[in-house]
């Protein structure tokens, strides 16, 4: 409401017979001047923000059009990282056939997840709800476990998974779950999509929470009828901030799978058929130290999560219509 | 309340219309069963951590341990009476850094956020763009860029190198915006039209209506930053932090196996209690502080 006063009011000056041609910059500045406390709450955030984020994103930015091996000086090359990354690099098209699958696989999936679970937890009592928030939020919090996979899919006859597949039948050898190319892309997607319900899942159980408990009674009033209803038409609605939130935060993960699977398959994996954009980054920024090769691989990831995020927010927008 | 009544009220709907008992026993059902698979993980580590050493190297290894013992922790003990930095030390850089970093990034990314949810002004959607944008860029190449701007600050070696930047993080100021949204314009006029400053409408109306998003930022926060080890920037032994050490004693290799376990177990445990506690301060007292319009 006090960005209509913020509009209004050189308006009214004018028509009080005020400095009528104040220019667009006396107008800007005088709008800066009337928001000064905003600025001065902002600050602190912003300039450290723009310190340790925003410098190091331009700098490495600008590195993409440079080799730069971290002893000799930069050396400008312009396209050049550019078109061997993507004319000239196998490798790289491996990774961001990889990567997409990822997302394409786990980013729905888990965003999906993250909200049904959170939303039926929400219905529980709050004893009950506290308890099945930290159950599902486990994986998250207890860092690296994921190595617990490991013995699921040791390829020994001693795996949990061979193991179980034997004693029933279903195969006679064990198989060598994470050196075969056929099955390390999927159990990485499986753990990925274990280890999902993170930071989205909170801040669905948060959102849910400050929904206004009076629009659900006014909604079954209105003829609101079962809760798949009251779903799309009242809890989706007011938590789209949160729903905003979940998508990126959701697609940006989805996108840089790199830990589980360097944990799972290895670094390389064998034939690079678990190697996603991530860990080619990572390849060329902490291995071959090529870091402009390394930034133009960053950049270009940037690009892929940014069209995503754009398309998924024009979804979202058509929530509870 | 007993545990059992908790439980059994938990599977009848509360006082929500259009809810059938059916579809909820289903439902929690459903939850039940992926829950348990959620929670492997948890118990596994539990288990090794009371494993006795040659429970741990057997083969095939077994999940749930049999005879448990305590021996890894009294180990543990040991190893660090005898480490060369006083183990209160790691314990003060640790807590230092977390407490410092998690209240000063809920602080500062709060007030950031707050002008930048409710009022339009010169520059707020751009600076709320690249907040966003930020997020998406692969934190792996920075790292040097981020090196070379703590090395002309002259913060190398130093706990600031560590706690500055985690003050602004971008996804705890992209939380807290898409909270603040939330919150009806009305309250914050009702407020300013009785008469309090920006600074007082934050503080007294927007903080205390979005408490779950700030106890969700401490939750997402506190770990990152319990887990730290120092990372590039920190050298001096008695500046390293409590994962540092704790990952020493790890990397001692066969023989500390069973300490090891006992390390992940105490590691985990800080930031699950946090988890537990602020879950518990949020339930139910929420949208009850004038939210409704």
């Amino acid at each position: 409401m006090v960005q209509i006063q913020n509009t209004t009011e050189p308006a009214l000056q004018g028509l009080a017979g005020g400095p009528r041609r104040e220019s667009r910059l006396a107008l800007l500045w005088k709008d800066i001047k009337k928001s000064k406390h905003y600025y001065i709450m902002m600050s602190p955030y912003m300039i450290i923000f723009f310190l340790f984020t925003v410098i190091p994103v331009v700098i490495s930015f600008g590195l993409s059009f440079f080799y730069f091996n971290m002893l000799e000086t930069p050396r400008f090359v312009g396209w050049e990282n550019y078109s061997r990354l993507l004319l000239g690099d196998d490798v790289f098209m491996i990774a961001l056939k990889n990567t997409f699958l990822f997302a394409v696989i786990t980013g729905p999936l888990s965003y999906i997840a993250c909200f049904l679970f959170a939303w039926l937890i929400n219905e529980l009592s709050p004893f009950v709800r506290a308890l099945m928030t930290l159950v599902f939020y486990a994986p998250s919090i207890s860092g690296n476990v994921f190595f617990i996979w490991l013995i699921v899919f040791s390829g020994d006859s001693y795996g949990y998974l061979n193991g179980f597949l034997m004693k029933i039948g279903v195969l006679l050898e064990p198989i060598i779950w994470l050196q075969n190319e056929k099955y390390i892309l999927a159990i990485i997607i499986i753990v990925q999509l274990w280890l999902s319900l993170g930071t989205s899942f909170l801040a669905f159980i948060a959102g849910l929470q400050t929904v206004d408990q009076s629009l659900f009674e006014a909604a079954a009033m209105d003829g609101i009828k079962n809760r798949w209803q009251e779903l799309w038409f009242v809890t989706l609605p007011s938590m789209r901030p949160q729903l905003m939130f979940g998508a990126v935060m959701q697609i940006t993960a989805s996108f840089a799978v790199a830990e589980v699977s360097i944990a799972l398959a290895g670094f390389p994996s064998v034939n690079y058929a678990g190697h996603t954009v991530v860990t080619h980054l990572m390849d060329y920024g902490t291995l071959r130290f090529e870091m402009g090769y390394a930034s133009a691989i960053a950049t270009i990831l940037f690009g892929i999560m940014l069209g995503t995020n754009m398309m998924t927010q024009k979804l979202l927008r058509k929530v509870g219509e | 309340m007993t545990l059992y009544t908790r439980v059994i009220g938990a599977l009848r709907p509360p006082k929500r219309l259009n809810r059938s008992f059916a579809v909820s026993f289903m439902l929690f059902a459903l939850l039940l069963a992926f829950g348990s698979f959620m929670i492997l993980p948890l118990v596994y580590a539990v288990n090794n951590a009371f494993k006795p050493l040659d429970e741990l190297f057997i083969f095939p290894p077994r999940f749930f341990v049999r005879n448990p013992t305590l021996e890894n922790f009294t180990d543990l003990a040991v190893i660090m009476g005898n480490s060369w930095v006083p183990f209160t030390r790691y314990v003060a850089n640790t807590l230092l850094i977390t407490l410092v970093g998690t209240a000063g990034h809920i602080l500062l990314a709060s007030a950031a956020a707050y002008p930048l949810a409710k009022f339009r002004f010169p520059g707020s959607g751009m600076l709320f763009k690249i907040v966003v944008l930020s997020l998406m860029f692969s934190p792996h190449v920075t790292a040097i860029p981020n090196y070379l701007v703590m090395s002309q600050l002259g913060w190398i070696n130093t706990q600031a190198a560590i706690i500055v930047p985690s003050l602004a993080f971008s996804l705890g100021l992209f939380l807290m915006k898409q909270f603040m949204e939330q919150i009806p314009d009305a309250l914050i006029e009702a407020a300013k039209i009785d008469g309090a400053n920006e600074y007082r409408v934050f503080w007294q109306i927007v903080m205390p209506n979005v408490k779950p998003a700030w106890l969700t930022l401490m939750i997402l926060q506190f770990p990152a930053l319990w887990g730290t080890d120092g990372g590039n920037f920190i050298y001096s032994e008695n500046l390293k932090t409590l994962h540092y050490a704790l990952s020493q004693i790890i990397q001692g290799g066969i023989a500390r196996a069973g300490v090891g376990a006992a390390v992940a177990l105490l590691l985990m445990t800080v930031p699950i209690l946090l988890f537990i506690i602020s879950q518990s301060s949020v339930i139910q007292t929420m949208a009850t502080s004038g939210m409704k319009e």
